[in-house]
């Protein structure tokens, strides 16, 4: 038995909690000075510095300039990303742009956007929803004619700095399929769209006409995609464990530090209970995100299982430190200064953003079933 | 990351599964059905069961596994002692009566006994033809388990003893008992204290079962009266009573298995066979309590994957810290959920015994969940050892510190 991430994985993960030190500003800076600013952001030094560690490339093969790590180390970068809030555009352009390609595009297609994603010189997202509500096969409108794409995509995450997208539309045929479009052409614009939580970017994606290349095979389109949504669920899980388990150390040296009624608030019960059921929450989110990071690794068939556990668990996980870190801080947790609000937008970013958690308990019922009859 | 035993690991679960094989019927059902059938199964026929297995067990040298060689044990490292838990988990393998004793009197007799007493009780304990119990609980001192009353008074080379234990589990078939009484009121509540074994067939000794809120019967009251003890039965100092106490409780073994109840499966398998509230579709196709079942999937997860975690780092030769307080807080609320809604599902008819295997398993544990939470540690106190001793908040300030054991507010 051996449930835990090796030597070397929990090597990377020191070396990168040490590496971001300096950007633990980042995110602050992000939401008070925008898209671009110094720290954080496309074109930022944090964005710099994953492609210069290796991070962007970790799990792309050598052969297309990758570092051809596998994908539990994204796992552990993910959750450092996750703890200081990275508002930069890695979770689309790795776990959903790159591990996408990996899956469905021809060894052409990924020759040269995976070699352009792990040189830092390609920012990726992946384009599915059309507006309100979930996601499912009867509500994509977008489509591709004669290998022209038409449509919108809204919310698109990092849709606003992505040189590429890959999208869900229908085909001639009426089945859905994944098409990887080039953004920096005629026929696409792109709409910034603002957002609970303005360190991460967001934009509406319209194409009329925008040339595109079809991923896969023909109605192969929303099973890719539910697979990729599977993928970005693992990872994500690992980023809300990382958020969840920052807002729990921050409530935690709170707690300790402020006193009330004479004595640290960490002693009074009604606090200690609190926290602690913040802490189970987070073992809860940290023993289902192994097991999710462990199929993934794999890549066998108890990902959808595995995937859905995690991600339901995280985001629970997630929401709860959020608001109750809030809550601990007292008033102090409602000011703009205090960095607890942020916590509380990317929360609640993460747990919709490839589906709600509503979404995320039906499929992994589903799954449930899936695996009893199979 | 893998799932897999170290070769050692593995040559020891297969030598487990051989002894167990040859030992025990495998498990007809699942664990769910496990508790229903043990508690209606005549209580002298399983008692004779288990002592039975526990000597072949104890020959074969899978009992006291993390025992010194010395005390009948193999000197192996905890995980050993989870994997044989595992494998026994698939057995019909009755060992109830004896994880008290082994778990926790024993270890404490190893530590603090003279040598004669080792040499006398540890290996008919480990045999199990002598049963052990633990007289820690008072009717005034349950979470507070420093606040007990009983009397030990010195007389001459005995003591004396009055008083009054509760929720002792196994007290009227147990043969000896270890048990803390208050030396000296005098003193601060944790300084007065000290431990005792004592033979449960004492002159003055009389166990009376408690007749639980689920209308079973599984734990005892225990009175004590003017009981003579020889001092030669004293574990550790007089006035230490509490550090031995601590060494018990540390000992308190990694429980084993599942959660002692129906849980999500039980409650799938419910559902695909009952209406929902429109009575005409199945239950498990009611979006409302899908939601729900993948909730208490994810807990029962990440208790079982918490576990595996655990058993990494024991692999790596690591203790068990006071992290492992999760699982049974996950375990009980959890099952308090499940048997709460199961009745629900039904409405009204939820109500009414005697439907199926199922839904009485679901009526009887909706009672006894709530023993659950309290048993072994309240959920309250788990989150304050959580709360202290994982995240390291401030103790509590306490209003018994500095005071005569008799001279603190009682209520009473």
């Amino acid at each position: 038995m051996n449930f835990d991430f090796s030597e070397d994985q929990r090597q990377l993960r020191d070396t990168a909690r040490r590496a971001l030190v300096p950007f633990a500003g980042a995110a602050r800076e992000a939401l008070e000075g925008g898209p671009g600013s110094e720290l954080g952001g496309l074109g930022s030094g944090m964005w710099s510095l994953a492609g210069e560690m290796g991070w962007l490339g970790a799990a792309i093969p050598e052969r297309f300039g990758g570092v051809g790590l596998g994908r539990l180390e994204l796992c552990v970068l993910a959750e450092e990303f996750g703890r200081i809030l990275a508002p930069i555009p890695f979770s689309s352009t790795v776990y959903a742009f790159a591990e996408t390609l990996m899956a469905c595009a021809d060894e052409a297609t990924q020759a040269h956007w995976l070699a352009q994603v792990a040189a830092g010189k390609a920012i990726g997202c992946l384009a599915a929803s059309e507006g309100a509500g979930t996601v499912s096969p009867g509500r994509i409108e977008a489509a591709l004619r004669g290998g022209k794409l038409y449509g919108s995509k809204t919310p698109v995450a990092d849709g606003d700095s992505a040189h590429a997208a890959i999208v869900l539309a229908k085909d001639e045929s009426g089945g859905l399929r994944l098409v990887l479009v080039a953004l920096s052409q005629a026929g696409v614009s792109r709409k910034v769209l603002e957002t609970l939580d303005p360190t991460r970017g967001h934009a509406e994606l319209s194409f009329d006409g925008a040339a595109a290349t079809p991923l896969g095979a023909p109605g192969s389109g929303w099973g890719e995609y539910e697979r990729a949504c599977d993928r970005v669920a693992a990872l994500l899980a690992f980023e809300q464990l990382g958020g969840a388990q920052a807002c729990l150390d921050m409530a935690v040296g709170y707690a300790k530090s402020r006193y009330a009624f004479g004595r640290p608030i960490g002693s009074f019960q009604a606090i200690k209970h609190k926290l602690a059921d913040m802490y189970v929450a987070i073992e809860v989110a940290r023993s289902n995100a192994y097991y999710g990071a462990w199929a993934l690794e794999q890549g066998g068939r108890e990902l959808a299982q595995a995937a859905a556990a995690a991600r339901v668990a995280a985001s629970e996980a997630f929401t709860l430190a959020a608001k109750e870190n809030v809550q601990t801080h007292g008033g102090m947790g409602f000011t703009w200064a205090a960095d607890c609000h942020m916590f509380m937008r990317r929360a609640k970013l993460l747990a919709v953003q490839i589906g709600a958690p509503g979404v995320w308990r039906e499929k992994l019922v589903r799954a449930l079933e899936q695996s009893n009859q199979g | 990351m893998d799932f897999n035993d170290t070769p050692e690991e593995a040559a020891f679960r297969t030598q487990a599964q051989a002894f167990l094989a040859a030992t025990c019927s495998p498990k007809a059902a699942r664990k769910s059905a496990e508790r229903p059938a043990r508690m209606e199964e005549a209580q002298a026929s399983y008692l004779a069961r288990a002592k039975a297995y526990q000597a072949k067990k104890a020959d074969a040298g899978f009992a006291g596994l993390t025992w010194a060689p010395e005390h009948g044990g193999r000197g192996l490292a905890p995980i050993f002692s989870v994997i044989f838990g595992q494998e026994e988990a698939r057995f019909d393998a009755p060992g109830a009566p004896f994880t008290i004793g082994l778990g926790m009197c024993l270890p404490t007799v190893i530590a603090f006994g003279a040598q004669p007493h080792k040499e006398r009780y540890v290996r008919p304990a480990l045999r199990g033809e002598e049963i052990w119990c633990q007289l820690f609980s008072e009717p005034a001192a349950g979470s507070d388990v420093a606040g007990i009353k009983t009397r030990a008074v010195r007389d001459g080379d005995n003591w004396r003893v009055s008083g009054q234990k509760v929720w002792t589990s196994g007290a009227h078939y147990s043969d000896f008992g270890l048990l803390l009484a208050r030396t000296d009121p005098g003193a601060h509540k944790h300084k007065g204290l000290t431990m005792f074994f004592l033979d449960m067939r004492s002159k003055g000794v009389e166990a009376r079962p408690i007749h639980q809120a689920s209308g079973e019967s599984e734990f005892n009251e225990v009175f004590f009266d003017d009981v003579v003890i020889p001092d030669a039965q004293r574990l550790g100092d007089i006035g230490q009573g509490w550090s031995v106490a601590l060494v018990t409780l540390m000992n308190e073994r990694l429980a084993v298995g599942g959660s002692p109840g129906p849980d999500y499966q039980d409650m799938m398998a419910f559902a695909a066979g009952a209406l929902a509230a429109d009575g005409k579709t199945s239950l498990l196709a009611d979006s409302a309590f899908r939601q729900s079942l993948a909730d208490w999937y994810v807990s029962a997860e990440g208790y079982k994957l918490g576990r595996f975690r655990t058993m990494t780092a024991l692999s790596r030769g690591q203790a068990p810290g006071p992290e492992a307080s999760i699982g049974k807080i996950l375990n009980a609320n959890r099952l308090q959920e499940i048997t709460s809604a199961a009745i629900d599902a039904q409405d009204h008819y939820g109500v009414v015994m005697g439907q199926s295997a199922a839904s009485d398993l679901f009526l009887r544990s909706y009672l006894w969940a709530p023993g659950l939470r309290i048993a072994g540690g309240t959920d309250e106190i788990l989150k304050n050892i959580i709360a202290e001793r994982v995240l390291g908040l401030p103790a509590d300030p306490r209003a018994d510190k500095g005071i005569a054991f008799k001279d603190l507010p009682t209520g009473a």
